[in-house]
């Protein structure tokens, strides 16, 4: 059992590098410092721009002086509302045309006088330096008549709405009369949770490079999805499609916050449409928090029935979120709840407020990330209920079916995961009575959380060309968050092809690669991986005829799926030539095949497996705290993740994508919220000093493991790795502070005044 | 960030001169402070006197057994300096408990004594700060005040002084030498920040002219047995919500000697002179630690967002207390 579920030992197959911890192709990039990122490209005459951010929630602009930053040597220009050239509006949203989501506001910057939020830019300087565009921009003086706003989430929780349901998320629903059931529980829990607005702080803050050479544009920036970006911004500026080109081979993190378009990509593309110049825009951190949308705080309830024996008769779970009044996602709160538990009744709602804020938008794990930290502490709040160890109660519950609508799951295995996860973690050592383990003046406490998040593939158009030389090309526009994108299409293409790693380069970040999946819902890999499997295939069947039109060969009479790649080419036992001497005999120097499927082909697919499927990633935390008995202070003292993630096609970065999940869920725990003030609307905590990002001391270390089980309907069985890590974590925390306190912590992050 | 004039003068007399000819020139120190408030258009100054070239490195022995600091000595080097270690144990643990190893490292003495309040209103000019714009209001009232003070706070405002050394040096009495063209002056570290008053502006007894050339530590034989203890909200890299710079003696169960200063309660590191009084002399016990912390906090003036503190306070004293009276506790 040990070695089954070893983190870097892979399975040993007949696969050559899929499952093995392979180094990232761009690592020396990274670490050297030659890899260059958005804002570190130059252009002759670039020029500089820095944003005027609003200072009311909402308003007209009465009179803006930009006599000052005029006068200031090394300005270009300033512009206004009341000289900007215009953009078209954002696109209507359709499910016809992905792209059209890709707005992060519906506002169209410095058109009008108004002021839809506390930070929406209001100007823009641009300058010789990024200083002096700085400087300039802090002399703008902007007069404002100020118009009422509804800025503050927790009051304007009465007068939520109904979430409306859409073809992938719904919205609600019922499974017989939980109310009823609830009151009749002879055990119940009725917890009200809350949980605060987030940010990514991805490590790069956004910054674009816009060029314009006559009706082409050309813009650097680190986006999570080029085709968006692209397709966005030829709409906005009324160019086609092919005249953009979107450069992206490098992302420093992304998270959500760089799904979407927002301000500052538009607003640099229209200072160097405006200024006939190449124009730089890099964000500060703050210019980040201003105006790059965040997780949307959420107010939950949680209420559980149960009988005596710890069978769920009821579940409720209702939440209310936030968009905003020019955009926003609405967030699939009580998402896990339709999957987690075999409740005999279940009531779900979720609603949503609108508010004067920038709009919020997906970060890590939207929805299951902050609706797991709910479901997961009231699981835990029950099983104290009944006296029942928390992983048996989850256990007893485990659904075979899903509980929602009795659909079947491609794959699931909780089950184990909590068993092999319990016995390595050390689970059995656990005394249930709160605040009975200690260590010094530290009270120790163990939790328990599920981790779950659904795994979803999106199209991708990929081609491989294999020259006779031996050198693979893997060519598609796929987006490098630091997750190693590149790195396991190579391995992928390198086992498929039978060539070695080395062979094979793959080419992203380019929106004049064919077209690849964003870089979101945890999509990407194995949206590519199908790609590159189809146009893998079809490579090797045109190797294959060639092969076989000549008399000689010993793969005449061969079908493709007798062969074995490897070694170069295609064998049968021992028989087999490679593609080298193939290539030679038909005197041609390379073969290239295209892989994919079409947008429509994908979504009739798509929709039809939901109507019969539910598949995700999932996993179990365990965690262990420490709570200082006389400050209340937390610290994480263990962690132990096991997943059940289909095949993991690098165990290094995938490693890297569970931990990262982990670090940023402990965050959001303990010390992650971004205070806007209920009065004024404005984000308070605008930095990395005051806004609490975990530190390395805050974080032990974190083992993951994995069941390495593939799905049987995803592409090479992987399921997404880059969410499943953060859902759950912060309720595993809040368990264990409870186990090692008595202390149920409702409202995140857990600071320690809420221990006192 | 405003443009200015640099200046690096080589010896104290001509900082000192640079600085009074110019009513718009700034001190800099390692700039971990000055620059950041400069980028936000909050320190507007017109010239900047770079100071870390000045002589005044060191950390020199006195006659005596106290030490003498200079002004730009590193907050790294002094934490890492031998006779700190052994003799004030309490400071080198305060300087090690802030910030970051690189802002340490780049953080002079003088600059920290000097460090502006975390206040994010006084950080945000679209913010009403009477600290930023005397006269303008205080947002921080009835806005986030979760890291604010609960001592010796006025109803103009509210700002802690985030400093981790200053809490330590209040402890130890050090004492404080500025130089100016008017000549040298000694302030007690105790008396050198000034509560807010109606005034929050005006934050220590220093003149805008005046250069901090060295902070001096009185010999003190109780202190190679003290401790500091910062809580905060992550494990590094976070400004102390509450913290305790604490020494005690004890002989036969009774205080014979006893010093406690708090941080981040107050505009200034806060000296527990009420809850010294109340220790000396009586018995080294949980209840009596408890007395000392809650005289020393009966005046605590609270509003929703840090009335925890008080709390928090009290837990903290009596904990690094116990932990000084019985030598446990500190894993
Ligand atoms: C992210 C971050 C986290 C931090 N965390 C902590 C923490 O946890 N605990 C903590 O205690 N501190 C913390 N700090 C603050 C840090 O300790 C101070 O910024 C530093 O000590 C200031 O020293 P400096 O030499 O850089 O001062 P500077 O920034 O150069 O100057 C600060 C002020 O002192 C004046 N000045 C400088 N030298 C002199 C002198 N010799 N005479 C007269 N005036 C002078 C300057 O004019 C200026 O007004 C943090 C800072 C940052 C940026
Ligand atoms: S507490 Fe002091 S520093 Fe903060 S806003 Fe009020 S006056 Fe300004």
């Amino acid at each position: 059992m040990t070695t089954k579920y070893a983190e870097t030992e892979p399975r040993q197959d007949a696969v050559k590098h899929v499952g093995r911890p392979v180094d990232r192709v761009d690592g020396r990039a990274k670490t050297t410092g030659e890899a260059r990122y958005a804002a570190e490209h130059r252009y002759p005459g670039m020029a500089h721009a820095a944003l005027v951010h609003a200072t009311v929630a909402r308003g007209r602009i009465e009179a803006v002086d930009t006599e000052a930053a005029r006068a200031v040597p090394g300005v270009i220009e300033v512009l206004t509302h009341e000289n900007a050239p215009a953009m078209k509006p954002a696109p209507k949203t359709s499910l016809m045309n992905l792209s059209s989501l890709a707005s992060g506001t519906t506002v169209s910057y410095l058109a009008t006088d108004e002021v839809h939020w506390n930070g929406q830019p209001v100007a823009v300087v641009v300058a010789e330096t990024p200083e002096t565009a700085r400087h300039a921009a802090s002399l703008v003086r902007v007069a404002y008549r100020e118009l009422p706003a509804v800025v503050d989430f927790a009051a304007e929780e009465p007068n939520a709405s109904p979430q409306k349901s859409s073809v992938l998320q719904p919205a609600g629903g019922d499974k017989g009369d939980a109310v009823a059931a609830l009151a009749a529980a002879p055990v119940s829990v009725d917890l009200r949770f809350t949980t605060p607005p987030e940010h990514h702080n991805a490590m790069e803050p956004h910054a674009t490079i816009a060029v314009w050479d006559g009706d082409r544009l050309t813009v650097h920036e680190g986006t999570q999805n080029i085709a968006w970006l692209r397709a966005h911004l030829a709409q906005r500026f009324g160019i086609p499609e092919r005249a953009v080109r979107v450069l992206s081979p490098y992302v420093g993190g992304g998270f959500g916050g760089k799904g979407f378009v927002w301000a500052g990509t538009l607003l640099a593309v229209l200072a160097a449409r405006a200024t006939a110049r190449p124009v730089r825009l890099a964000l500060t951190r703050e210019g980040v928090y201003r105006t790059v949308g965040g997780r949307t705080p959420t107010v939950q309830r949680v209420a559980l029935g149960a009988d005596g024996d710890g069978d769920l008769t009821a579940l409720i779970h209702t939440s209310v979120a936030m968009t905003a009044r020019i955009g926003g996602m609405p967030e699939g709160v009580v998402s896990s709840s339709r999957h987690l538990y075999d409740a005999a009744t279940i009531h779900l709602r979720q609603r949503l407020v609108r508010l004067d804020l920038l709009a919020n938008t997906a970060m890590r794990a939207p929805g299951d990330s902050v609706g797991s930290f709910a479901l997961e502490s009231a699981m835990d709040e029950l099983a104290c209920e009944l006296g029942i160890d928390p992983i048996e109660l989850r256990r007893r519950n485990e659904p075979e079916r899903n509980p929602m609508d009795g659909k079947r799951f491609t794959h699931r295995m909780l089950r184990e995961a909590y068993e092999v996860g319990a016995e390595r973690f050390g689970w059995r050592e656990r005394d249930p009575r709160p605040g009975s383990m200690r260590d010094g003046r530290w009270l120790v406490g163990m939790g328990v959380a599920t981790a779950y998040h659904p795994s979803l593939t999106m199209p991708a158009d990929v081609t491989v060309r294999l020259a006779a030389d031996g050198a693979v090309v893997v060519r598609c526009a796929l987006q490098e968050i630091g997750v190693g994108a590149a790195t396991v299409q190579a391995q992928i293409t390198a086992d498929e092809l039978g060539v070695p790693l080395e062979a094979v380069r793959v080419e992203i970040g380019d929106s004049e690669l064919p077209a690849g999946p964003g870089a979101g819902g945890s999509a990407q890999t194995a949206g590519a991986a199908a790609g590159v499997l189809d146009a893998c295939r079809k490579l090797k069947e045109s190797a294959l005829a060639l092969a076989r039109r000549a008399p000689d060969s010993p793969l005449r009479g061969r079908r493709l799926d007798d062969l074995e790649a490897r070694d170069g080419g295609l064998y049968h036992g021992g028989r087999g030539e490679t593609y080298a001497a193939i290539l030679a005999r038909a005197g041609r120097d390379h073969l290239e095949a295209g892989g994919g499927t079409g947008m429509l082909k994908f979504l009739a697919k798509t929709l039809n497996e939901r109507r019969r499927w539910v598949k995700a990633a999932s996993g179990a935390h365990f965690c262990e705290v420490r709570v200082d008995r006389d400050t209340g202070e937390v610290r994480v003292s263990r962690w132990l993740g096991m997943f059940d993630v289909g095949r993991v096609i690098n165990a290094k970065t995938a490693a890297g994508q569970l931990r990262g999940g982990i670090v940023m869920g402990i965050g959001m725990a303990l010390t992650e919220a971004t205070q806007v003030d209920p009065r004024t609307g404005r984000i308070m905590n605008p930095s990395l000093s005051e806004y609490h990002v975990p530190v390395h001391a805050d974080i032990p270390r974190i083992d993951v493991h994995w069941l390495d089980e593939p799905d049987p309907t995803m592409p090479l069985g992987l399921l997404g790795i880059g969410e499943v890590g953060i859902t759950g974590v912060a309720a595993a925390v809040a368990n264990a502070v409870r186990h090692a306190t008595g202390k149920r912590v409702l409202d995140l992050p857990i600071t320690l005044d809420k221990l006192l | 960030m405003k443009p200015f004039a640099y200046v690096k003068p080589a010896d104290v007399a001509g900082a000192v001169r640079a600085v009074s000819d110019e009513p718009g020139a700034k001190f800099l120190g390692g700039g971990t402070n000055l620059v950041d408030l400069m980028r936000e258009g909050v320190e507007r100054p017109d010239t900047v006197v770079d100071v870390t070239g000045l002589p005044l490195d060191t950390v020199d022995q006195l006659p005596g057994g106290g030490l003498r600091i200079g002004a730009m000595v590193r907050n790294s080097s002094l934490a890492a300096d031998e006779r700190v270690r052994a003799r004030y144990p309490m400071l080198s643990q305060a300087i090690l408990a802030g910030a970051s190893a690189q802002l340490r490292n780049m953080a002079t003495v003088g600059g920290n004594l000097l460090q502006r309040t975390r206040c994010p209103y006084f950080y945000d000019p679209a913010a009403a700060c009477n600290k930023r714009e005397p006269g303008g209001g205080c947002d921080a009232l009835g806005g986030f005040n979760r890291s604010h003070a609960v001592l010796g706070v006025s109803g103009s405002c509210i700002a802690a002084h985030p400093s981790d050394m200053c809490v330590a040096l209040a402890a130890l009495d050090a004492v404080i030498e500025v130089e100016s063209v008017r000549g040298t002056r000694r302030i007690p570290m105790t008396g050198f920040h000034r509560l807010p008053g109606d005034t929050p502006e005006i934050e220590t007894e220093l003149a805008p002219d005046e250069l901090v050339t060295a902070v001096e530590l009185p010999p003190a034989p109780f202190a190679a047995r003290s401790r500091y203890r910062k809580v905060r909200d992550r494990a590094s890299y976070a400004f102390a919500l509450v913290s305790v710079a604490a020494a005690l003696e004890v002989r036969d169960g009774a205080v014979t000697a006893a010093r406690l200063a708090l941080g981040g309660l107050a505009a200034k590191p806060w000296r527990a002179h009420e809850a010294e009084r109340i220790l000396l002399g009586g018995p080294a016990s949980e209840e009596s630690f408890a007395r000392a912390a809650e005289a020393e906090l009966a005046g605590a003036d609270v509003r929703p967002g840090n009335a925890f503190k008080v709390h928090l306070a009290r837990a903290t004293i009596v904990a690094t207390l116990r932990e000084l009276n019985t030598g446990k506790g500190t894993a």
